[in-house]
């Protein structure tokens, strides 16, 4: 039988760096495949192949049997191959039909005829989106589903999601699957990018794990689990497991009482929010996506104004302080840290065309003393990062925004924690990383703790969350609507937390 | 006051012109993500080109010049010129990808330079100040409409007694503005020029675009410098008459938010700033400050702009980057 896509021999290298090592691969019809590997491995790059974004160094391509050559694009729509990238290719200030009208050459130009096409796909498949609505009034879950629709209306029979659930809550990230199973019934054939293996496990049918550019494996789901994954993976035995220890002596570091916020439009993002974050404690903040987390921590951080309330922060061994009315440079510099991982995630803190080494600086310049900057303390700091983290990079100097998606990210979070702050606050800090460097980031985060260190910690996953905090604080539509015990908590618990303040009225959907 | 407001109106528009040609190209080129700061020297070829063409043709044709041949040949030349100078602009920052601010400066000392060759050139042939038979002079700057129109008391004035580029000009804005808002091709456009990697994504031909908008969008801009060789300079090569024409063009370009029915006002406002030292004279503001009028409203502009945030206002988001599928 003939696949409906098969790659041979694929080689592809960028400079010295060997992204993709002589891979062969297929995918057929009716089957939704999960492409696995530790940041770097070359999934993306092995993927943008089909997609006509690279061209291949060596290697042949089939689609259905038939060699093709994929220049660009076009070639690859033409081959009923459509991806849908790890960073969105949207034009924000177009509608989602315009969007969709991108590239397609049939007939006369008509964006109402592209519109109802939008609209029927959407009914065949249980989208629910609004075709004339401009892309940056969109959430990230309707974008993707643009996305999706762009790859359909162009009747693509292979499907590329490359990371598709990092940036979904998991009640998306169900519509999505539903949606996945719908075109795998449809007869599809599907590609599915993805660190997270309990989705791998719950949605495809065989796994294919790439190892430093190489084909370790394909493997049917059915027979296999999460822990032969992972070590097909890595290479090697791994353990997963966070261990948890008691927090010692914790102490009063942030103390924080009746915090309210608005955004510049007099929405209350924060409504009188009050906690206490200990020293030597790991507190965890769940919540829907959007119910305030990232405000809260920008608030802290001093990047938020505050409307009305107090954060009293007392650093070990001095007098308490308040930070309202500090300088985000002043908050930095008495200790709190902020690691936020952005959607995209250079957005927040990186400058893409910059080597690690500088990356390290930008945190560090006004340390320095005298006119000139300090190169040895930074390179010291990426060399640890580099290492601990195993950054997949040619060199520290590499420009960062060559690295791949995880990577940039370990970076982003490796330099915070490399600051030695008092306070370190960490949102969507495993968000694309795969799922070995997730398990040392958190048990980084567990060492910190340790150290004395007062952690918050905004995370997606409740699994992870209750093995890692101590305590965990739960957000709903900008108020705590709950402070449960980690080592008791239930994810039921949670959860129905998440949904409602105070067990009651104000459901926020 | 006693002012003509009629004729500050007519001087207005017959100064705004140019800069309507100018501004038109520009944003056809900046909608591509292209930044062509060599506007200014674009606007010189095109006037001494386009004057150039047809003083050739004038002296080739003897008495019987015909004055539309005359326009077209101007038209042809300027517009090419154009063409040319941004065709190397295009080679050097989308296919070599060098940097975009630099090339266009580098484009206004080359265009500028190239104008004053050839326009001091003729001079020199000539032995004095080179100008076309007075013949021909009016059909550059001469009304189009019938007399009739014109005589309309105020709206005569005001909308009918221009000569033919005025008219040609709003044409021009108009298709363009069509163009980018209602055609395939325009939508395209804009797209590479918001993320030409989503467009190449999408399989539009980034490269052909950024070309194919700057070279003519050169070709347009230059236009502007012979309509104001032609009309406002009454066909003489002045040496200093285009500087600054090329500048306040681009910051026209912000004024507009990069779309062409703007540019129609906008040129207005601009050309009449321009000329208001000498219409409306207050006796102890300087004339320089005058002239910095519509780099001052530009940047009250941007300001305001800013502050609104609205998303359809800003510049397009690629504008000014090079684009390599390859690189991320
Ligand atoms: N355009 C490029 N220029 C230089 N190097 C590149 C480029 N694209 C990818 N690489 C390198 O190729 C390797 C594979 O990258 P790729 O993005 O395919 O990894 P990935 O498996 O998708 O990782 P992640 O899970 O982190 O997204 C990395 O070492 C990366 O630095
Ligand atoms: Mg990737």
């Amino acid at each position: 039988m003939t696949h409906a896509v098969e790659l041979k021999n694929i080689t592809k290298r960028f400079g010295s760096v060997v992204a993709n090592d002589k891979v062969d691969l297929y995918v057929d019809n009716g089957v939704i495949m999960s492409l696995l590997g530790e940041n770097g491995s070359g999934k993306t790059t092995l993927m943008n192949m089909l997609a006509g974004i690279y061209y291949p160094d060596e290697g042949q391509i089939f689609v259905n049997g038939k060699e093709v050559s994929i220049r660009d694009p076009k070639d690859a729509y033409a081959n009923g191959i459509g991806m849908i990238h790890q960073h969105f290719k949207l034009i924000d200030v177009f509608t989602a039909a315009q969007n969709v009208a991108l590239g397609i050459e049939d007939g006369k130009y008509d964006l109402k005829k592209v519109a109802e096409g939008v609209r029927e796909i959407s009914e065949k498949y249980g989208f629910d989106i609004d075709p004339d609505k401009k892309i940056y009034s969109m959430s990230v879950s309707e974008k993707q589903t643009v996305e999706i629709i762009k790859v359909l209306y162009r009747g693509a029979n292979i499907l590329i999601l490359d990371e598709p659930t990092a940036v979904l809550t998991p009640q998306e990230t169900d519509k999505l699957f539903r949606i996945l199973k719908a075109m795998k019934e449809d007869g599809k054939a599907i590609i599915l990018i993805t660190h997270k293996l309990n989705e791998v496990m719950a949605v495809s049918d065989v796994v294919a794990v790439l190892r430093k550019g190489q084909h370790i494996k394909t493997v049917r789901t059915a027979e296999t689990n999460p822990q032969q994954l992972t070590e097909m993976m890595v290479g090697r035995a791994v353990t997963l497991n966070i261990d948890r220890t008691d927090p010692v002596d914790p102490k009063p570091r942030l103390t924080i009482a009746g915090l309210t916020c608005r955004d510049s439009e007099g929405v209350s993002k924060l409504e009188d929010v009050g906690f206490i974050a200990y020293g030597g404690e790991i507190l965890g903040i769940a919540g829907i996506a959007g119910s305030g987390q990232k405000e809260l921590l920008e608030a802290i951080a001093g990047l938020r104004h505050i409307s009305s309330g107090s954060i009293i922060y007392t650093p070990e061994g001095k007098s308490p302080a308040e930070l309202v009315g500090k300088t985000p440079m002043e908050i930095k510099d008495a200790g709190v840290a902020l690691a936020f991982v952005p959607e995209d995630r250079l957005g927040m803190g990186l400058v893409g065309g910059m080597g690690m080494t500088e990356n390290m600086m930008l945190r560090t310049w006004n340390k320095g003393k005298g006119m000139f900057i300090n190169r040895k303390e930074p390179e010291k700091v990426a060399e640890q990062v580099y290492e601990f983290l195993e950054v997949v990079t040619p060199s520290i100097d590499y420009p960062v925004r060559k690295l791949s998606g995880g990577n940039v990210q370990k970076v982003l979070v490796g330099r915070e924690i490399a600051s030695s702050p008092s306070v370190l606050m960490s949102a969507y800090a495993v968000r694309g990383l795969d799922i070995n460097t997730s398990y040392i980031i958190y048990n980084l985060m567990e060492s910190q703790k340790a150290k004395g260190v007062a952690v918050i910690f905004v995370g997606e996953d409740l699994d992870v969350l209750l093995a890692l905090c101590d305590r965990i604080l739960v957000l709903c539509g900008g108020r705590v609507s709950g402070i449960v015990d980690a080592r008791t908590a239930t994810k039921e618990e949670v959860g129905l937390l998440m949904t409602q303040v105070g067990g009651g009225k104000e459901a926020n959907a | 006051m006693n002012f003509n407001l009629a004729g500050l109106i007519k001087a207005a528009v017959l100064n705004g012109t140019p800069l309507l040609f100018g501004t038109s190209g520009e944003i056809l080129t900046e909608k591509s993500g292209n930044l062509n700061l060599g506007v200014e020297g674009l606007m010189f070829m095109g006037g001494a080109f386009g004057l150039a063409g047809a003083f050739w043709y004038d002296q080739l044709a003897g008495g019987n010049a015909s004055g539309i041949v005359a326009v077209l040949i101007a038209l042809l030349c300027a517009f090419l010129a154009g063409c040319f100078g941004s065709l190397i602009f295009s080679f050097l920052t989308i296919s070599l990808r060098a940097n975009q601010n630099v090339t266009g400066l580098a484009l206004t000392i080359f265009g500028t330079g190239v104008g004053q060759f050839v326009g001091e050139q003729l001079r020199l042939k000539v032995g004095g100040n080179i100008s076309i038979s007075n013949a021909l002079k009016g059909s550059f700057a001469n009304p189009v409409l019938p007399q009739s129109l014109q005589d309309i008391p105020f709206l005569g004035q005001v909308l009918f007694s221009y000569n033919g580029f005025v008219y040609l000009g709003i044409a021009m804005a108009i298709v363009m503005s069509l163009f980018l808002n209602r055609t395939r091709r325009g939508l395209y456009l804009k797209a590479v020029g918001e993320s030409p990697s989503t467009a190449d994504a999408a399989g539009i031909n980034v490269t052909k675009y950024k070309y194919l908008a700057t070279v003519i969008g050169g070709g347009i801009s230059a236009i502007g410098g012979m309509v104001y060789t032609m009309t406002i300079a009454g066909t003489v090569w002045n040496h200093t008459a285009l500087s600054g024409e090329g500048w306040v063009a681009v910051a026209l370009v912000i004024f507009c938010l990069w779309k062409p029915l703007n540019a129609l006002w906008g040129s207005v406002l601009f050309g009449g700033l321009m000329i208001m030292y000498l219409r409306v004279p207050v006796s102890f503001i300087p004339s320089q400050i005058y002239k910095v009028l519509p780099y001052i409203v530009t940047a009250i502009v941007l300001i305001i702009v800013s502050l609104r945030q609205k998303r359809e206002d800003q510049p397009p988001a690629s504008l000014g980057l090079p684009y390599f599928r390859e690189e991320r």
